[in-house]
Protein backbone atom coordinates (compact mmCIF):
# COMPACT_ATOMS: atom_id res chain seq x y z
CA UNK A 1 0.00 0.00 0.00
CA UNK A 2 1.13 3.04 -0.26
CA UNK A 3 2.33 3.40 3.35
CA UNK A 4 5.08 1.39 1.96
CA UNK A 5 8.46 2.86 2.34
CA UNK A 6 10.24 3.50 -1.13
CA UNK A 7 13.75 1.26 -2.51
CA UNK A 8 13.30 -2.09 -0.31
CA UNK A 9 16.06 -4.27 -1.42
CA UNK A 10 14.43 -7.36 -3.19
CA UNK A 11 15.23 -9.69 -0.04
CA UNK A 12 14.05 -7.38 2.23
CA UNK A 13 10.44 -6.85 -0.19
CA UNK A 14 10.06 -10.43 -0.30
CA UNK A 15 10.33 -11.13 3.56
CA UNK A 16 8.00 -8.27 3.93
CA UNK A 17 5.70 -10.03 1.70
CA UNK A 18 5.70 -12.93 3.02
CA UNK A 19 5.49 -11.44 6.81
CA UNK A 20 2.67 -10.02 5.25
CA UNK A 21 0.39 -12.44 3.86
CA UNK A 22 1.11 -14.61 7.04
CA UNK A 23 -0.20 -11.63 9.12
CA UNK A 24 -3.52 -11.84 7.65
CA UNK A 25 -3.84 -15.25 6.66
CA UNK A 26 -5.22 -16.51 9.86
CA UNK A 27 -4.82 -19.60 11.68
CA UNK A 28 -7.35 -21.62 9.45
CA UNK A 29 -5.80 -21.02 6.25
CA UNK A 30 -2.33 -21.03 7.55
CA UNK A 31 -2.56 -24.53 9.20
CA UNK A 32 -2.97 -27.07 6.35
CA UNK A 33 -0.22 -25.08 4.17
CA UNK A 34 2.20 -24.97 7.06
CA UNK A 35 1.97 -28.81 7.22
CA UNK A 36 2.68 -29.26 4.06
CA UNK A 37 5.83 -27.37 4.07
CA UNK A 38 7.03 -29.14 7.51
CA UNK A 39 6.77 -32.64 5.54
CA UNK A 40 9.17 -31.57 2.63
CA UNK A 41 11.12 -29.53 4.47
CA UNK A 42 11.68 -30.44 8.63
CA UNK A 43 11.87 -27.83 10.71
CA UNK A 44 14.53 -28.21 13.12
CA UNK A 45 14.13 -27.73 16.75
CA UNK A 46 13.89 -24.03 17.48
CA UNK A 47 14.66 -21.82 20.24
CA UNK A 48 11.86 -18.89 21.32
CA UNK A 49 13.12 -16.05 21.25
CA UNK A 50 10.29 -14.09 22.50
CA UNK A 51 7.58 -16.09 23.90
CA UNK A 52 3.73 -15.73 22.06
CA UNK A 53 2.11 -12.63 23.00
CA UNK A 54 -0.91 -11.03 22.42
CA UNK A 55 -1.23 -7.20 22.14
CA UNK A 56 -2.96 -4.58 20.22
CA UNK A 57 -1.27 -2.03 17.37
CA UNK A 58 -3.10 1.14 17.63
CA UNK A 59 -4.72 2.06 14.48
CA UNK A 60 -4.52 5.24 12.97
CA UNK A 61 -6.14 6.87 10.50
CA UNK A 62 -5.57 10.62 8.84
CA UNK A 63 -8.29 13.64 8.96
CA UNK A 64 -10.08 14.11 5.96
CA UNK A 65 -8.67 10.66 4.90
CA UNK A 66 -5.45 12.61 4.14
CA UNK A 67 -4.50 15.28 7.24
CA UNK A 68 -3.38 14.81 10.27
CA UNK A 69 -3.08 11.43 11.96
CA UNK A 70 -5.25 10.52 14.69
CA UNK A 71 -5.84 7.25 16.45
CA UNK A 72 -8.76 5.45 15.37
CA UNK A 73 -8.62 2.46 17.54
CA UNK A 74 -6.70 -0.83 18.59
CA UNK A 75 -6.41 -3.48 16.90
CA UNK A 76 -5.17 -7.14 18.43
CA UNK A 77 -2.33 -8.55 17.11
CA UNK A 78 0.05 -11.79 18.63
CA UNK A 79 3.70 -12.10 18.15
CA UNK A 80 6.22 -14.28 18.81
CA UNK A 81 10.03 -14.53 18.03
CA UNK A 82 11.96 -18.53 17.05
CA UNK A 83 15.35 -19.19 16.61
CA UNK A 84 16.56 -22.20 14.65
CA UNK A 85 19.90 -24.26 15.36
CA UNK A 86 21.18 -22.47 12.54
CA UNK A 87 20.81 -19.18 13.99
CA UNK A 88 18.20 -18.15 11.56
CA UNK A 89 15.75 -15.60 13.67
CA UNK A 90 12.15 -15.52 12.37
CA UNK A 91 9.72 -12.98 13.42
CA UNK A 92 5.96 -13.43 13.39
CA UNK A 93 3.39 -10.83 13.32
CA UNK A 94 -0.62 -12.12 12.89
CA UNK A 95 -3.76 -10.37 13.51
CA UNK A 96 -5.59 -11.23 16.09
CA UNK A 97 -5.00 -13.55 19.24
CA UNK A 98 -4.13 -17.25 17.66
CA UNK A 99 -0.50 -18.36 19.31
CA UNK A 100 -0.22 -21.33 17.27
CA UNK A 101 -0.46 -18.61 13.91
CA UNK A 102 2.10 -16.30 14.96
CA UNK A 103 4.41 -19.49 15.76
CA UNK A 104 3.98 -20.97 12.27
CA UNK A 105 4.62 -17.36 10.92
CA UNK A 106 7.92 -16.95 13.06
CA UNK A 107 9.09 -20.82 12.12
CA UNK A 108 8.14 -19.64 8.11
CA UNK A 109 9.95 -16.40 8.41
CA UNK A 110 12.75 -18.37 9.85
CA UNK A 111 13.10 -21.48 7.26
CA UNK A 112 12.73 -18.53 4.26
CA UNK A 113 15.69 -16.77 6.06
CA UNK A 114 17.97 -19.61 6.27
CA UNK A 115 17.87 -20.68 2.44
CA UNK A 116 14.41 -22.45 1.71
CA UNK A 117 12.17 -18.76 0.79
CA UNK A 118 11.47 -20.74 -2.34
CA UNK A 119 9.62 -23.65 -0.51
CA UNK A 120 7.97 -21.04 1.81
CA UNK A 121 7.38 -18.50 -0.98
CA UNK A 122 5.58 -21.46 -3.22
CA UNK A 123 3.68 -23.87 -0.84
CA UNK A 124 2.61 -21.13 1.68
CA UNK A 125 2.98 -17.79 0.60
CA UNK A 126 1.54 -18.18 -3.05
CA UNK A 127 -1.64 -20.10 -1.96
CA UNK A 128 -2.16 -17.28 0.74
CA UNK A 129 -1.90 -15.12 -2.11
CA UNK A 130 -4.11 -16.12 -4.56
CA UNK A 131 -6.85 -17.30 -1.95
CA UNK A 132 -6.85 -13.53 -0.98
CA UNK A 133 -6.62 -12.42 -4.38
CA UNK A 134 -9.94 -15.04 -5.04
CA UNK A 135 -11.62 -13.46 -2.13
CA UNK A 136 -11.31 -10.00 -2.98
CA UNK A 137 -12.62 -10.40 -6.31
CA UNK A 138 -15.67 -12.02 -5.14
CA UNK A 139 -16.47 -8.97 -2.88
CA UNK A 140 -15.27 -6.70 -5.91
CA UNK A 141 -17.28 -8.71 -8.40
CA UNK A 142 -20.48 -8.31 -6.20
CA UNK A 143 -20.35 -4.44 -5.66
CA UNK A 144 -19.42 -4.41 -9.48
CA UNK A 145 -23.42 -5.64 -9.66
CA UNK A 146 -24.44 -2.76 -7.24
CA UNK A 147 -23.54 -0.07 -9.84
CA UNK A 148 -25.75 2.65 -10.85
CA UNK A 149 -26.24 2.58 -13.94
CA UNK A 150 -28.06 6.10 -14.70
CA UNK A 151 -30.25 6.86 -17.53
CA UNK A 152 -32.12 10.39 -18.19
CA UNK A 153 -35.52 10.40 -18.49
CA UNK A 154 -37.36 11.62 -21.88
CA UNK A 155 -37.54 15.86 -20.74
CA UNK A 156 -40.99 17.57 -21.79
CA UNK A 157 -39.23 20.61 -22.93
CA UNK A 158 -38.09 20.77 -27.00
CA UNK B 1 -19.20 8.41 50.89
CA UNK B 2 -18.26 5.12 50.12
CA UNK B 3 -18.30 2.45 53.80
CA UNK B 4 -16.68 -0.97 53.33
CA UNK B 5 -19.33 -3.52 54.15
CA UNK B 6 -19.16 -7.09 54.28
CA UNK B 7 -22.41 -9.47 53.58
CA UNK B 8 -24.46 -10.65 50.06
CA UNK B 9 -21.76 -13.11 49.14
CA UNK B 10 -23.69 -15.78 48.84
CA UNK B 11 -26.74 -13.37 47.19
CA UNK B 12 -23.86 -12.41 44.39
CA UNK B 13 -22.97 -15.55 43.48
CA UNK B 14 -26.46 -16.94 43.16
CA UNK B 15 -27.47 -13.93 41.58
CA UNK B 16 -24.59 -14.22 39.07
CA UNK B 17 -25.79 -18.23 38.92
CA UNK B 18 -29.02 -17.15 37.56
CA UNK B 19 -27.64 -14.69 35.70
CA UNK B 20 -25.70 -17.38 33.21
CA UNK B 21 -28.79 -19.66 33.09
CA UNK B 22 -31.16 -16.75 31.46
CA UNK B 23 -28.32 -15.67 29.45
CA UNK B 24 -28.64 -19.54 27.93
CA UNK B 25 -32.29 -19.24 28.28
CA UNK B 26 -34.46 -22.15 27.11
CA UNK B 27 -32.03 -24.97 26.49
CA UNK B 28 -34.56 -26.60 23.69
CA UNK B 29 -33.23 -24.07 22.21
CA UNK B 30 -30.18 -24.12 20.26
CA UNK B 31 -27.01 -22.25 21.95
CA UNK B 32 -25.60 -19.32 19.71
CA UNK B 33 -21.76 -19.73 18.74
CA UNK B 34 -19.84 -16.95 18.59
CA UNK B 35 -18.89 -17.93 15.16
CA UNK B 36 -22.98 -17.36 14.05
CA UNK B 37 -23.10 -14.35 15.91
CA UNK B 38 -20.23 -12.91 14.17
CA UNK B 39 -21.84 -13.89 10.93
CA UNK B 40 -25.15 -12.91 11.52
CA UNK B 41 -25.10 -10.15 13.29
CA UNK B 42 -22.68 -8.73 12.35
CA UNK B 43 -23.39 -4.89 12.66
CA UNK B 44 -23.76 -5.40 16.15
CA UNK B 45 -20.49 -7.01 16.45
CA UNK B 46 -18.90 -3.87 14.19
CA UNK B 47 -20.68 -1.61 16.43
CA UNK B 48 -18.82 -2.55 19.60
CA UNK B 49 -15.74 -2.53 18.21
CA UNK B 50 -15.84 0.73 16.96
CA UNK B 51 -17.07 1.78 20.45
CA UNK B 52 -14.85 -0.35 22.16
CA UNK B 53 -11.84 1.07 20.42
CA UNK B 54 -10.97 -2.83 19.28
CA UNK B 55 -10.93 -4.54 16.42
CA UNK B 56 -11.72 -7.88 17.22
CA UNK B 57 -14.62 -9.70 14.90
CA UNK B 58 -14.59 -12.56 17.79
CA UNK B 59 -14.24 -10.90 21.07
CA UNK B 60 -16.96 -8.55 20.11
CA UNK B 61 -18.87 -11.43 19.05
CA UNK B 62 -17.94 -12.97 22.38
CA UNK B 63 -18.71 -9.92 24.45
CA UNK B 64 -22.08 -10.00 22.87
CA UNK B 65 -22.97 -13.19 23.67
CA UNK B 66 -21.94 -12.44 27.56
CA UNK B 67 -23.71 -9.11 27.53
CA UNK B 68 -27.11 -11.00 26.55
CA UNK B 69 -26.68 -8.57 23.50
CA UNK B 70 -26.68 -5.74 25.56
CA UNK B 71 -24.44 -3.13 23.69
CA UNK B 72 -23.30 -0.88 25.81
CA UNK B 73 -22.32 -3.99 28.41
CA UNK B 74 -20.37 -5.51 25.50
CA UNK B 75 -19.07 -2.51 24.84
CA UNK B 76 -17.63 -2.35 28.56
CA UNK B 77 -16.38 -5.66 28.07
CA UNK B 78 -14.30 -5.03 25.38
CA UNK B 79 -12.36 -1.97 26.74
CA UNK B 80 -11.91 -3.92 29.79
CA UNK B 81 -10.20 -6.61 28.25
CA UNK B 82 -7.74 -4.37 25.84
CA UNK B 83 -6.49 -2.47 28.84
CA UNK B 84 -5.15 -6.14 30.07
CA UNK B 85 -3.31 -6.11 26.60
CA UNK B 86 0.04 -4.67 25.91
CA UNK B 87 0.83 -2.38 23.08
CA UNK B 88 2.88 -3.25 20.49
CA UNK B 89 3.46 -0.52 18.90
CA UNK B 90 1.14 2.14 16.44
CA UNK B 91 0.30 1.99 12.81
CA UNK B 92 0.57 3.83 9.73
CA UNK B 93 -2.09 6.30 9.40
CA UNK B 94 -3.98 3.89 6.66
CA UNK B 95 -5.13 4.69 3.14
CA UNK B 96 -8.72 4.80 2.39
CA UNK B 97 -7.96 5.85 -0.67
CA UNK B 98 -6.94 2.33 -1.44
CA UNK B 99 -9.48 0.62 0.58
CA UNK B 100 -11.26 -2.38 -1.11
CA UNK B 101 -15.20 -1.32 -1.61
CA UNK B 102 -17.85 -2.77 -0.76
CA UNK B 103 -19.82 0.18 -1.10
CA UNK B 104 -18.92 3.85 -2.19
CA UNK B 105 -21.50 6.58 -2.82
CA UNK B 106 -21.59 10.24 -3.48
CA UNK B 107 -24.36 12.65 -2.57
CA UNK B 108 -22.74 15.51 -4.45
CA UNK B 109 -22.07 13.74 -7.65
CA UNK B 110 -23.88 11.41 -10.36
CA UNK B 111 -20.94 10.54 -12.85
CA UNK B 112 -18.03 10.40 -10.40
CA UNK B 113 -14.74 7.83 -11.81
CA UNK B 114 -16.11 4.17 -10.08
CA UNK B 115 -19.51 5.15 -9.79
CA UNK B 116 -22.34 5.32 -7.27
CA UNK B 117 -21.35 1.68 -5.51
CA UNK B 118 -24.30 0.57 -3.44
CA UNK B 119 -22.95 -2.34 -2.03
CA UNK B 120 -24.94 -4.76 0.21
CA UNK B 121 -27.50 -1.40 1.66
CA UNK B 122 -30.89 -1.12 3.74
CA UNK B 123 -31.40 1.72 1.73
CA UNK B 124 -34.02 1.74 -1.01
CA UNK B 125 -35.50 -1.26 1.33
CA UNK B 126 -38.93 -0.73 2.41
CA UNK B 127 -38.83 -1.78 5.86
CA UNK B 128 -41.31 -3.73 5.94
CA UNK B 129 -40.49 -7.31 8.28
CA UNK B 130 -39.56 -10.46 5.92
CA UNK B 131 -41.39 -13.39 7.23
CA UNK B 132 -39.76 -15.31 5.16
CA UNK B 133 -36.60 -14.99 7.41
CA UNK B 134 -38.90 -15.90 9.99
CA UNK B 135 -39.01 -19.60 8.18
CA UNK B 136 -35.71 -21.39 8.84
CA UNK B 137 -33.39 -23.05 6.48
CA UNK B 138 -34.02 -20.78 3.26
CA UNK B 139 -30.60 -20.02 2.01
CA UNK B 140 -30.69 -16.82 0.05
CA UNK B 141 -30.09 -16.76 -3.96
CA UNK B 142 -26.73 -15.47 -4.70
CA UNK B 143 -25.64 -12.08 -5.52
CA UNK B 144 -25.23 -11.14 -9.00
CA UNK B 145 -21.81 -10.39 -10.07
CA UNK B 146 -20.90 -8.61 -12.57
CA UNK B 147 -17.32 -7.85 -14.33
CA UNK B 148 -15.13 -5.38 -11.25
CA UNK B 149 -12.57 -2.93 -12.14
CA UNK B 150 -9.75 -3.34 -9.00
CA UNK B 151 -8.60 -0.17 -9.24
CA UNK B 152 -8.24 2.46 -6.52
CA UNK B 153 -11.52 4.35 -6.34
CA UNK B 154 -10.40 7.88 -6.48
CA UNK B 155 -11.52 10.18 -2.69
CA UNK B 156 -14.39 13.05 -4.13
CA UNK B 157 -12.97 15.49 -2.38
CA UNK B 158 -9.75 15.38 -3.90
CA UNK B 159 -11.73 16.53 -7.55
CA UNK B 160 -12.63 19.74 -5.65
CA UNK B 161 -9.09 19.91 -4.13
CA UNK B 162 -7.32 19.97 -7.69
CA UNK B 163 -9.43 23.41 -8.46
CA UNK B 164 -9.11 24.55 -4.93
CA UNK B 165 -12.75 24.73 -4.35
CA UNK B 166 -12.39 22.91 -0.72
CA UNK B 167 -9.98 23.66 1.87
CA UNK B 168 -6.97 21.52 1.92
CA UNK B 169 -6.21 19.47 5.10
CA UNK B 170 -3.32 20.54 7.25
CA UNK B 171 -0.87 18.67 8.33
CA UNK B 172 -0.42 17.18 11.94
CA UNK B 173 1.68 15.51 14.18
CA UNK B 174 2.74 12.24 13.48
CA UNK B 175 2.30 11.23 16.95
CA UNK B 176 -1.45 12.28 17.57
CA UNK B 177 -2.66 12.65 21.17
CA UNK B 178 -4.07 9.64 22.78
CA UNK B 179 -6.99 10.09 25.06
CA UNK B 180 -6.48 6.11 26.27
CA UNK B 181 -3.00 7.28 27.31
CA UNK B 182 -3.68 11.04 29.19
CA UNK B 183 -6.77 12.21 30.98
CA UNK B 184 -8.56 14.45 28.04
CA UNK B 185 -7.30 18.31 28.17
CA UNK B 186 -8.96 21.59 26.87
CA UNK B 187 -8.94 22.91 24.44
CA UNK B 188 -8.66 19.52 22.34
CA UNK B 189 -7.65 19.63 19.04
CA UNK B 190 -8.72 17.78 16.03
CA UNK B 191 -7.22 14.51 15.70
CA UNK B 192 -7.89 14.09 19.50
CA UNK B 193 -11.39 15.07 19.01
CA UNK B 194 -11.81 12.69 16.01
CA UNK B 195 -10.67 10.13 17.91
CA UNK B 196 -13.31 10.69 20.80
CA UNK B 197 -16.02 10.60 18.60
CA UNK B 198 -15.12 7.35 16.62
CA UNK B 199 -15.14 5.82 19.97
CA UNK B 200 -18.29 7.66 21.21
CA UNK B 201 -21.76 6.18 21.70
CA UNK B 202 -23.44 5.95 18.17
CA UNK B 203 -27.03 7.19 20.00
CA UNK B 204 -25.30 10.14 21.49
CA UNK B 205 -23.39 11.52 17.74
CA UNK B 206 -26.18 10.83 16.03
CA UNK B 207 -28.02 13.14 18.10
CA UNK B 208 -25.69 15.77 18.56
CA UNK B 209 -25.43 15.87 14.37
CA UNK B 210 -28.99 16.18 14.23
CA UNK B 211 -29.18 18.90 16.13
CA UNK B 212 -26.87 20.58 14.05
CA UNK B 213 -29.29 19.63 10.89
CA UNK B 214 -32.25 21.18 12.95
CA UNK B 215 -30.75 24.47 13.99
CA UNK B 216 -28.50 24.42 16.69
CA UNK B 217 -24.80 24.97 14.69
CA UNK B 218 -26.30 24.64 10.99
CA UNK B 219 -23.50 23.47 8.94
CA UNK B 220 -24.84 22.62 5.53
CA UNK B 221 -23.66 19.42 5.14
CA UNK B 222 -23.67 17.35 1.62
CA UNK B 223 -22.45 13.76 1.38
CA UNK B 224 -19.40 14.07 -0.55
CA UNK B 225 -18.60 10.15 -0.31
CA UNK B 226 -19.38 7.73 1.95
CA UNK B 227 -17.16 3.36 1.51
CA UNK B 228 -17.21 0.80 3.33
CA UNK B 229 -14.61 -1.70 2.89
CA UNK B 230 -11.37 -3.23 3.62
CA UNK B 231 -7.96 -1.64 4.26
CA UNK B 232 -4.57 -3.09 4.91
CA UNK B 233 -3.21 -1.96 8.83
CA UNK B 234 0.61 -1.59 8.19
CA UNK B 235 2.72 -0.89 10.83
CA UNK B 236 6.78 -0.88 11.76
CA UNK B 237 8.30 -3.62 12.88
CA UNK B 238 11.64 -2.70 15.10
CA UNK B 239 13.58 -6.07 15.26
CA UNK B 240 12.89 -6.34 11.11
CA UNK B 241 13.46 -2.74 10.77
CA UNK B 242 10.39 -2.30 7.76
CA UNK B 243 7.15 -1.97 7.98
CA UNK B 244 5.08 -4.93 7.38
CA UNK B 245 1.15 -5.83 6.86
CA UNK B 246 -0.28 -6.73 10.26
CA UNK B 247 -3.82 -7.08 9.22
CA UNK B 248 -6.75 -5.23 7.61
CA UNK B 249 -9.74 -4.03 9.10
CA UNK B 250 -13.10 -2.98 7.52
CA UNK B 251 -13.83 0.26 8.02
CA UNK B 252 -16.52 3.03 7.06
CA UNK B 253 -15.45 6.43 5.72
CA UNK B 254 -17.89 9.52 5.29
CA UNK B 255 -16.21 13.00 4.18
CA UNK B 256 -18.82 15.57 3.95
CA UNK B 257 -18.70 18.83 1.82
CA UNK B 258 -20.25 21.80 3.95
CA UNK B 259 -21.19 25.06 2.24
CA UNK B 260 -18.98 27.93 3.63
CA UNK B 261 -19.37 31.82 2.33
CA UNK B 262 -16.01 32.80 3.87
CA UNK B 263 -15.09 34.23 7.15
CA UNK B 264 -13.03 36.86 8.67
CA UNK B 265 -9.79 34.38 8.31
CA UNK B 266 -11.06 32.02 5.77
CA UNK B 267 -12.09 32.65 2.04
CA UNK B 268 -15.06 31.03 0.44
CA UNK B 269 -14.75 27.32 0.07
CA UNK B 270 -15.92 23.94 0.79
CA UNK B 271 -15.04 23.11 4.16
CA UNK B 272 -14.71 19.37 5.20
CA UNK B 273 -16.24 16.90 8.14
CA UNK B 274 -14.89 13.90 8.47
CA UNK B 275 -15.92 10.73 10.05
CA UNK B 276 -14.19 7.30 10.28
CA UNK B 277 -15.22 3.86 12.25
CA UNK B 278 -13.92 0.83 12.46
CA UNK B 279 -16.80 -1.80 10.58
CA UNK B 280 -19.79 -0.75 8.55
CA UNK B 281 -21.12 2.09 11.15
CA UNK B 282 -22.76 4.12 8.41
CA UNK B 283 -24.96 6.13 10.28
CA UNK B 284 -22.48 6.82 13.28
CA UNK B 285 -19.66 7.91 10.25
CA UNK B 286 -21.55 10.84 9.22
CA UNK B 287 -23.07 11.53 12.23
CA UNK B 288 -19.46 11.86 13.06
CA UNK B 289 -18.32 13.96 10.26
CA UNK B 290 -21.60 16.37 10.81
CA UNK B 291 -20.19 16.72 14.50
CA UNK B 292 -16.53 17.02 13.55
CA UNK B 293 -17.66 20.26 11.16
CA UNK B 294 -19.69 21.70 13.98
CA UNK B 295 -16.77 21.41 16.36
CA UNK B 296 -14.44 23.39 13.95
CA UNK B 297 -15.80 26.66 14.41
CA UNK B 298 -13.13 28.16 15.95
CA UNK B 299 -9.92 27.27 13.67
CA UNK B 300 -12.33 28.53 10.14
CA UNK B 301 -12.89 31.47 12.24
CA UNK B 302 -16.75 30.87 12.59
CA UNK B 303 -19.03 32.58 15.25
CA UNK B 304 -19.85 30.51 18.19
CA UNK B 305 -23.71 30.87 18.28
CA UNK B 306 -23.76 28.63 21.38
CA UNK B 307 -24.77 25.18 19.63
CA UNK B 308 -24.22 22.22 21.93
CA UNK B 309 -22.53 20.40 19.05
CA UNK B 310 -19.68 23.41 18.98
CA UNK B 311 -18.60 22.77 22.46
CA UNK B 312 -16.35 20.63 22.82
CA UNK B 313 -16.27 20.01 26.46
CA UNK B 314 -20.15 18.84 26.26
CA UNK B 315 -19.78 16.74 23.76
CA UNK B 316 -16.47 15.04 24.57
CA UNK B 317 -17.41 14.81 28.13
CA UNK B 318 -20.65 12.92 27.32
CA UNK B 319 -19.82 11.02 24.05
CA UNK B 320 -18.78 8.19 25.75
CA UNK B 321 -21.38 5.08 26.77
CA UNK B 322 -18.71 3.32 28.85
CA UNK B 323 -17.87 6.63 31.06
CA UNK B 324 -21.44 7.93 30.99
CA UNK B 325 -22.97 4.53 32.02
CA UNK B 326 -20.30 3.88 35.10
CA UNK B 327 -21.40 6.77 36.46
CA UNK B 328 -25.20 6.93 35.77
CA UNK B 329 -25.45 3.37 36.87
CA UNK B 330 -23.44 3.63 40.45
CA UNK B 331 -26.16 5.26 41.87
CA UNK B 332 -28.01 2.15 41.79
CA UNK B 333 -25.33 0.37 44.28
CA UNK B 334 -25.58 0.86 47.98
CA UNK B 335 -25.56 4.53 49.61
CA UNK B 336 -27.09 3.37 52.74
CA UNK B 337 -24.41 5.48 55.13
CA UNK B 338 -24.95 8.79 52.33
CA UNK B 339 -28.68 8.30 52.77
CA UNK B 340 -28.79 7.91 56.50
CA UNK B 341 -26.88 11.29 56.93
CA UNK B 342 -29.25 12.93 54.29
CA UNK B 343 -32.74 11.21 56.51
CA UNK B 344 -31.11 12.74 59.93
CA UNK B 345 -30.70 16.16 58.37
CA UNK B 346 -34.05 16.11 56.99
CA UNK B 347 -35.40 15.18 60.06
CA UNK B 348 -33.83 17.79 62.25
CA UNK B 349 -34.52 20.54 59.23
CA UNK B 350 -38.10 19.48 59.67
CA UNK B 351 -38.75 18.83 63.16
CA UNK B 352 -36.23 22.65 63.80
CA UNK B 353 -39.27 24.07 60.97
CA UNK B 354 -42.08 22.68 63.41
CA UNK B 355 -41.02 23.64 66.20
CA UNK B 356 -41.16 27.13 64.46
CA UNK B 357 -44.36 26.96 63.42
CA UNK B 358 -45.92 25.80 66.59
CA UNK B 359 -44.00 28.93 68.61
CA UNK B 360 -45.70 31.10 66.04
CA UNK B 361 -48.80 29.79 66.60
CA UNK B 362 -48.34 29.95 70.25
CA UNK B 363 -47.49 34.25 69.89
Amino acid sequence: MSNSQPDLTPAVAARKRRLSIFAKAGEDALTPLFERFAQTHPIADYTVLRAAEVGTSMVRGRAGGSGAPFNLGEMSVTRMSVRLPSGAAGHGYVQGRSKEAALMAALLDAMAEDGFAEGVDDLVVAPLEDAAKTARAARAAKAAATKVEFFTMVRGEG
Amino acid sequence: MYVAVKGGERAIDNAHAWLAEERRGDTDIAEMSIAQIREQLALAVDRVMAEGSLYDPDLAALAIKQARGDMIEAVFLIRAYRTTLPRFGASAPIDTGAMACDRRISATFKDLPGGQVLGPTFDYTHRLLDFALAAEGLEPSEAPEAAADMADLPHVTDFLAQEDLIQREPEGSDTPRDLTREPLDFPTDRPLRLQALSRGDEGFVLSMAYSTQRGYGRNHPFVGELRTGKVAVEMDIPELGFAIEIGEAVVTECETVNQFTGSKTEPPQFTRGYGLTFGHCERKAISMALVDRAMRWAELGEDNVGAPAQDEEFVLYHADNVQASGFLEHIKLPHYVDFQSELELIRRLRADAMAGQHQEAAE
